[in-house]
C-alpha cells in the first residue's frame, strides 16, 4: 500500500524541524494555524510563532516587514485567503520589495471537499506567477514537500507553496533531487508527455499505467516548480514525444497549463491538450466525488491523451 | 409591527433548533457547530419575530435582507430557513453532500440565502449596498447582517463601518455574535476586540449590548434598531461559542468539526433549555 500524507503535514513537520537549528524563522498566520499545520511550530517555538487573527492583509504586510531585519518569514492560511484578499500585499510589499517571504498556503484545489467553493482555491498559480520576483511551487507528496520546505529556507526571495489538506500518496524517494524549477520525470515514455503537478501526478502515473494497457507508451513529469517553469525539461518532452497533456487542480486559464504552452508556442509547437477546472468554481463533495465531477481522474488524463495523440502529425 | 411575541414559543424553537443543528453536523461528518449554536437566538429573533418574510415567495421584492457575512455558520442557516418553511426538513440530511443546495458555506442555491459567502468580511459592504439602493427605490424593507466576532478583525469590516455610518444607513442593522471564540483560541488572546461598544460608537454607530441569548431582549434591541433613524444600529449580541452543550462551550477545538454519533448523543443527553 502507498502511503497517504497530506503535504500539509508534510510542510508543518519540516518547518519544527528546520526551527531547531534556525531561529531566524518566524512564522504568522491568519488563525488557520489549525488546518495549515503551523500550530506544530507554534507549540515548539511559541515566542517565534504570531496569530495575527482573521486579519490576511495583516499577515502579509506584517510578514514583510520582519523580513526586513533578517528574518525569513512564513504568511501562512488558506490558498484562497492570501493570494485573493491579501493580493496587493503579495504583490507590493512581498514581491514588489522583494522580501524574503514565504507565502505558504494549505487548502488549494477542490480537494478541499465539503467546505465548498468558498475554500476552493482555483487559481493561485494564476495569480501568483503573473507577479515578477514570486516563485511558485507545488510538492507532490510528503517527501517532496519536505525537501521544498528545507529549499525555500534556505532560498532568499519571495516564493508561494501550495500544500494539499487531501493525503496524498508518497510516489517520491529520498533520493530523488528536489531543485526549484527543474522537473522530475517519473515514469520515461515516447509517444507523449504528461505534465503534471500536486495530485495529478499520481492521477497522470495511473493514467500512464491505462495507456500502457492501450499500446500507449506515456512519459510522465513531475512540474513541481510552476515558476520558473522548467523549459529545458518542456522542450526536450515536446521534441521526444511531439504531443503534451498538461493535468492540474486548478482552472485552465493561467495555470501549469498555461505556462506549458506559453512555452511550447515558442520553441516547440506540438498538440496541447489540457486537463484542468473549465472555468468554474467547485462545490461541496468528497475529494474523490470532486475529482470525477470535474473530470480529474486518471481516466479523464488518459482520454486527453488519447485525444492529443490523434492530433499528432 | 409583528404581533406580540410568544417567547415560550420561541424558546422551545431555539431549543429544537440546537438539536437539529447538531444532528444535521452528525450526519454531514463535518462543519461548524460553535458559531452556529451560539447564532440559534439571533436567527430565531430575525425570522420568526423581526424579518418581513416569506418563505413560500423568497424573491419578494420587499424582504428583508439577510446577509450571512460569517458563511461558515450554514447550519443554523438551514435549520432556521428550513424550520421557516423555505425547504423540506428532509434535506438537511443531504447538508455537505455532493449535488445537494447545501453547499458547507451559505449558497444562493439555498432557497431563501441571499448572497453566497464564506470568506469572512465581506458581508457588512454587501449590506451596505444594499441598503443604499433601497434608499435609491423608495423600499422600506431592511437589511441585516450577522458577523462573527472574529471576523471582525478584518480590516474590511471598518472600511464598511465607515460607509454605512457616513451615508446613515439607518435601514442596516449588524449583529455580531460576539461569542468570545475564534478558530484558535480566545479573541481575547488573538486579537482584542475590546472595547468593542466605544469602537462602534467612534464609527459613528447606534449600538446596543446585548445578551445573545435572551430572546426578549435581543426582539427589544432589534426594534430599537428599527425605530433609530439617521444612524445604522450594530446589535452586539453576547453570546457563548458552542452555546447549550456544556464540553462545546468557549472550545475553540468545536468551531470547525462535527460531532461524531457518540458526540451527538452526548450533546444531546445534557442539551440545555437557554
Ligand atoms: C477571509 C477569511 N479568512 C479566514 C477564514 C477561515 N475561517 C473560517 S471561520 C473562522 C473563524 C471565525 O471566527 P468568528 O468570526 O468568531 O466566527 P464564529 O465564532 O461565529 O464561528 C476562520 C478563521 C475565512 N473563512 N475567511
Ligand atoms: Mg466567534
Amino acid at each position: 500500500m502507498t502511503e497517504m500524507i497530506a503535504t500539509r503535514d508534510g510542510f508543518g513537520n519540516e518547518l519544527v524541524e528546520l526551527g531547531k537549528t534556525n531561529d531566524k524563522i518566524l512564522v504568522f498566520s491568519g488563525d488557520l494555524e489549525d488546518a495549515t499545520r503551523a500550530e506544530y511550530f507554534k507549540k515548539a517555538y511559541p515566542a517565534r510563532f504570531f496569530n495575527l487573527g482573521i486579519t490576511e492583509q495583516d499577515v502579509v504586510g506584517t510578514a514583510a516587514g520582519a523580513s526586513t531585519l533578517g528574518f525569513v518569514t512564513f504568511a501562512t492560511s488558506f490558498a484562497v485567503f492570501l493570494t485573493n484578499r491579501a493580493y496587493d500585499q503579495i504583490r507590493m510589499d512581498v514581491c514588489y520589495n522583494n522580501c524574503n517571504v514565504k507565502v505558504v498556503c494549505s487548502h488549494a484545489g477542490l480537494t478541499v471537499g465539503q467546505d465548498g467553493a468558498s475554500a476552493q482555491c482555483l487559481e493561485d498559480f494564476a495569480i501568483m506567477r503573473v507577479l515578477p520576483n514570486i516563485r511558485v511551487i507545488c510538492p507532490v507528496d510528503n517527501i517532496e514537500v519536505c525537501k521544498a520546505t528545507r529549499t525555500i529556507v534556505a532560498e532568499n526571495g519571495p516564493i508561494y507553496m501550495r500544500t494539499s489538506r487531501a493525503p496524498l500518496p508518497v510516489i517520491t524517494q529520498q533520493s530523488d533531487p528536489f531543485v526549484i524549477g527543474k522537473a522530475n520525470v517519473m515514469r520515461d515514455g515516447k509517444d507523449v508527455a504528461i505534465i503534471a503537478c500536486g495530485i495529478m501526478v499520481s492521477e497522470s502515473l495511473a493514467a500512464a499505467e491505462i495507456l500502457k494497457g492501450q499500446g500507449i507508451d506515456a512519459r510522465v513529469i513531475n512540474m513541481h516548480t510552476i515558476k520558473p517553469i522548467d523549459k529545458d525539461a518542456i522542450i526536450a518532452a515536446a521534441k521526444e514525444t511531439g504531443a503534451v497533456v498538461t493535468a492540474e487542480e486548478h482552472q485552465m486559464y493561467g495555470g501549469l497549463g498555461s505556462a506549458v504552452v506559453e512555452v511550447l508556442a515558442q520553441h516547440q509547437p506540438v498538440p496541447v491538450e489540457m486537463v484542468a477546472v473549465a472555468d468554474s468554481f467547485g462545490e461541496s463533495g468528497t475529494p474523490e466525488e470532486l475529482l470525477k465531477a470535474y473530470h480529474l481522474k486518471d481516466v479523464d488524463i488518459a482520454q486527453a491523451v488519447r485525444k492529443v495523440i490523434k492530433r499528432k502529425k | 409591527m409583528p404581533q406580540a411575541p410568544d417567547i415560550q414559543a420561541l424558546k422551545q424553537k431555539a431549543f429544537e433548533f440546537r438539536k437539529e443543528i447538531l444532528e444535521t453536523l452528525n450526519l454531514a461528518g463535518s462543519g461548524h457547530p460553535g458559531g452556529s449554536l451560539s447564532a440559534v437566538e439571533i436567527m430565531v429573533a430575525l425570522y420568526f419575530y423581526k424579518m418581513q418574510h416569506r418563505p413560500t415567495d423568497p424573491k419578494w421584492e420587499d424582504r428583508d435582507r439577510m446577509i450571512v457575512s460569517k458563511g461558515h455558520v450554514s447550519p443554523v442557516v438551514y435549520v432556521t430557513l428550513a424550520n421557516a418553511g423555505y425547504f423540506p426538513k428532509e434535506e438537511l440530511k443531504r447538508f455537505r453532500k455532493m449535488g445537494s443546495f447545501l453547499q458547507g458555506h451559505v449558497h444562493v442555491k439555498t432557497p431563501g440565502v441571499e448572497f453566497n459567502t464564506g470568506s469572512l468580511g465581506h458581508g457588512l459592504s454587501v449590506a451596505n449596498g444594499i441598503a443604499i439602493g433601497a434608499k435609491l427605490l423608495k423600499k422600506s424593507f431592511r437589511t441585516f447582517c450577522l458577523m462573527g466576532d472574529g471576523e471582525l478583525q478584518e480590516g474590511s469590516v471598518w472600511e464598511a463601518a465607515m460607509t454605512a455610518a457616513h451615508h446613515k444607513l439607518d435601514n442596516v442593522c449588524a449583529i455580531v455574535d460576539y461569542n468570545q471564540v475564534q478558530e484558535n483560541g480566545l479573541i481575547s488572546d488573538i486579537k482584542n476586540l475590546e472595547p468593542l461598544t466605544t469602537k462602534w460608537q467612534s464609527f459613528g454607530w447606534h449600538v446596543l449590548s446585548v445578551d445573545g441569548h435572551d430572546l426578549s431582549v435581543l426582539i427589544a434591541a432589534l426594534d430599537q434598531a428599527q425605530a433609530t433613524k439617521d444612524k445604522p444600529t450594530v446589535i452586539i449580541a453576547n453570546t457563548l461559542k458552542g452555546k447549550g452543550v456544556k464540553f462545546m462551550e468557549l472550545q475553540a477545538g468545536w468551531h470547525g468539526k462535527a460531532p461524531n454519533t457518540q458526540q451527538l448523543k452526548d450533546a444531546l443527553e445534557i442539551l440545555e433549555r437557554v
